[in-house]
């Protein structure tokens, strides 16, 4: 309990900051069409991939020397850059075709085949 | 937070700030419609800036062997990332995101264990170490078994004797290993190679007993935990841009599992602890009473059917894009509109795989937005509609989900496909559908079967419609 309390204590700013960012999260999604259930899901999939900056951290300190350490920080970052750059690729690609639709609408159906 | 490392460059921290708006602005543009690309161009482009000013902008000088081996890794991330993502086709979006969901899930397992030793001393730290690892294993595992689940490898629900308790026990357990370890300080590692197999462990367990219509929410839900862990390794590195894309993804996701429960009005609650495995036998026993002759149709009657027709609606289903038929179902429906009669598209908020998935596939085949006629819009429409053709859809158009509170869907708002005048169903066999349950509509007195591959059935009705003139 003592442990729990200090831990409080010391990071008060920090937990307040986490408090505010919760409540921003559930803010800023309120009201989201159901069509937009699957990119949102998949656009905040590539966001959490922000754990990347902690892998390249990793990678910056290993010492050079240390092979184990050098192959496995690799492989983080390699795993967190796939969930950023695809993730963020692949969202952008459903959204297109969102767009390309929502750009025609307004105008006259074409019957093509 | 104090960095034993020291990760302070003044101009780091403004990368930082600027990732931590671009990732709120961005989620904010992405709930609309029209924003809703722009806001994922600015969340990529605050990442950037992020991963760019994390290796620019450090303290300590990079050794070129370090920074041989990390611009690979970016590399051929990015390479095989892009790849993967421009590829994959958009039937198999649920599979990628639990993959990359889990990749994230991983890399946070992989850092808290290459940090470990190196905050044995500090009791802050080590909590974010731990949590880190945890949260982050359930999301990995929990992701693999879901991947599995959706490409088919892993079938049916797989369920332990009382796998709710179980599970209960075993999160339990993880928690109190982990509890156990920060407050213990310095402890020897296999005790923590325990605490991951453990939680590694529960992800497997979670996910395993869930079924696959409801892999969806269960993506979600690990997307958010996915976030956490992403949040805990900002509150190690005192990384600002990690804690804020985490603890929003975290909060973020946890409302949109929320919202797709309610779209399949379904309690979280139910979801996780299986309401599906509880009362399937039920609804077996009353879909047997149910049971009727079953007739069937052939594709050139069904042509002329169609052909004479003057309201037609399509309910597709997720068989529709397993089998690729999406363009061919826009052809039937260009050439009908050609001959004067009416189509629409009734679209299910859960129809696909996930909530809204219906809706980018049907956009990639080139189905004009107006035709897709949402859930609330088109009900009462049915009982004008001379034919409504079921093309690999089954549980949304249960009327089981009305009628029989027995039953595993009851209480989920569906179509009223079974008020038309006729009812064609397009299936391969006479299988139960995604959620596992058989259902009473084929036995309709008004409605026939139209057996076979729907690629292939709709290609025969499209080329038997084409020799009508």
């Amino acid at each position: 309990m003592e442990t729990l309390l200090n831990f409080l204590g010391a990071h008060l700013a920090m937990i307040y900051f986490v408090v505010l960012a919760i409540f921003v999260g559930v803010e800023v999604i309120g009201g989201v069409p159901t069509v937009l259930h699957t990119p949102l899901m998949s656009g905040a999939n590539a966001i959490h991939g922000v754990v990347v900056l902690g892998a390249i951290h990793v990678m910056l300190h290993a010492d050079p020397a240390d092979t184990a350490a050098l192959a496995l920080g690799t492989l983080v970052v390699l795993l967190g850059t796939l969930n950023v750059v695809g993730g963020f690729v692949v969202t952008d690609r459903m959204l297109e075709m969102l767009k390309r639709r929502n750009e025609r609408s307004p105008g006259h159906d074409t019957p093509s085949a | 937070m104090n960095d034993p490392q020291g990760m302070t460059h003044p101009l780091l921290e403004l990368c930082y700030l600027a990732g931590s708006i671009t990732f709120i602005l961005g989620l904010k543009l992405m709930g609309h419609p029209r924003t809703a690309r722009r806001g994922n161009f600015i969340g990529a482009l605050g990442m950037g800036v992020a991963i760019f000013g994390t290796i620019f902008f450090r303290e300590r000088p990079l050794s070129p062997v370090v920074a041989g081996w990390l611009f690979a890794a970016l590399a051929f991330g990015t390479a095989i990332g892009w790849i993967t993502a421009r590829r994959v086709r958009m039937t198999q979006m649920p599979e990628l995101v639990s993959m990359f969901n889990g990749m994230g899930g991983a890399c946070a397992v992989v850092i808290g264990l290459m940090e470990y030793p190196n905050c044995l001393g500090e009791s802050g730290p080590r909590l974010a170490v731990l949590a880190g690892i945890v949260i982050g294993s359930i999301s990995f595992s929990g992701s693999l078994v879901a991947f599995l689940k959706l490409n088919g490898t892993l079938g049916r629900p797989l369920r332990l004797p009382s796998y709710n308790f179980l599970n209960t026990v075993e999160l339990i357990g993880v928690i109190a290993l982990a509890y156990w370890l920060w407050q213990a300080g310095p402890a020897p590692f296999p005790l923590l190679y325990i605490l991951l197999a453990a939680a590694l462990l529960y992800g497997v367990l979670f996910t395993v007993p869930i079924g696959g219509a409801d892999m969806p929410v269960v993506i979600s839900l690990l997307n958010s935990f996915t976030g956490l862990a992403a949040a805990f390794g900002g509150f190690l590195y005192s990384n600002y841009a990690m804690l804020t894309g985490g603890i929003l993804v975290g909060s973020a996701g946890t409302l949109l599992t929320l919202a797709m429960c309610k779209a399949m009005n379904r309690p979280l609650s139910n979801v996780v602890f299986g309401a599906f495995g509880a009362s399937s036998n039920a609804a077996a026993a009353g879909a047997t009473q149910a049971r009727g002759a079953i007739k069937d149709i052939q594709a050139g009657e069904l042509a002329v059917l169609l052909n004479y027709s003057q309201r037609v609606v399509i309910v597709p289903g997720y068989g529709l894009a397993v089998a690729q038929a999406q363009h061919v179902i826009h052809e039937l429906e260009s050439l009908l509109e050609r001959r004067g009669v009416q189509v629409k598209y009734a679209i299910h908020p859960v129809a696909g795989r996930m909530p809204g998935h219906m809706n980018v596939l049907l956009a990639e085949a080139n189905v004009a937005y107006e035709k897709l006629v949402e859930m609330e819009e088109i009900n009462p429409e049915f009982e004008r509609t001379d034919v409504v053709l079921v093309i690999g859809a089954n549980d949304v158009v249960n009327p089981a989900a009305r009628t029989s509170a027995s039953s595993p869907i009851y209480g989920m708002p569906i179509l009223d496909a079974d008020k038309a005048r006729r009812i064609i169903v397009n299936k391969r066999s006479m299988n139960a559908g995604y959620a596992g349950i058989d259902n009473e509509i084929f036995y309709h007195p008004n409605c026939s079967m139209f057996f076979g591959d729907a690629k292939q059935a709709l290609s025969d009705l499209l080329a038997e419609l084409k020799s009508i003139s």
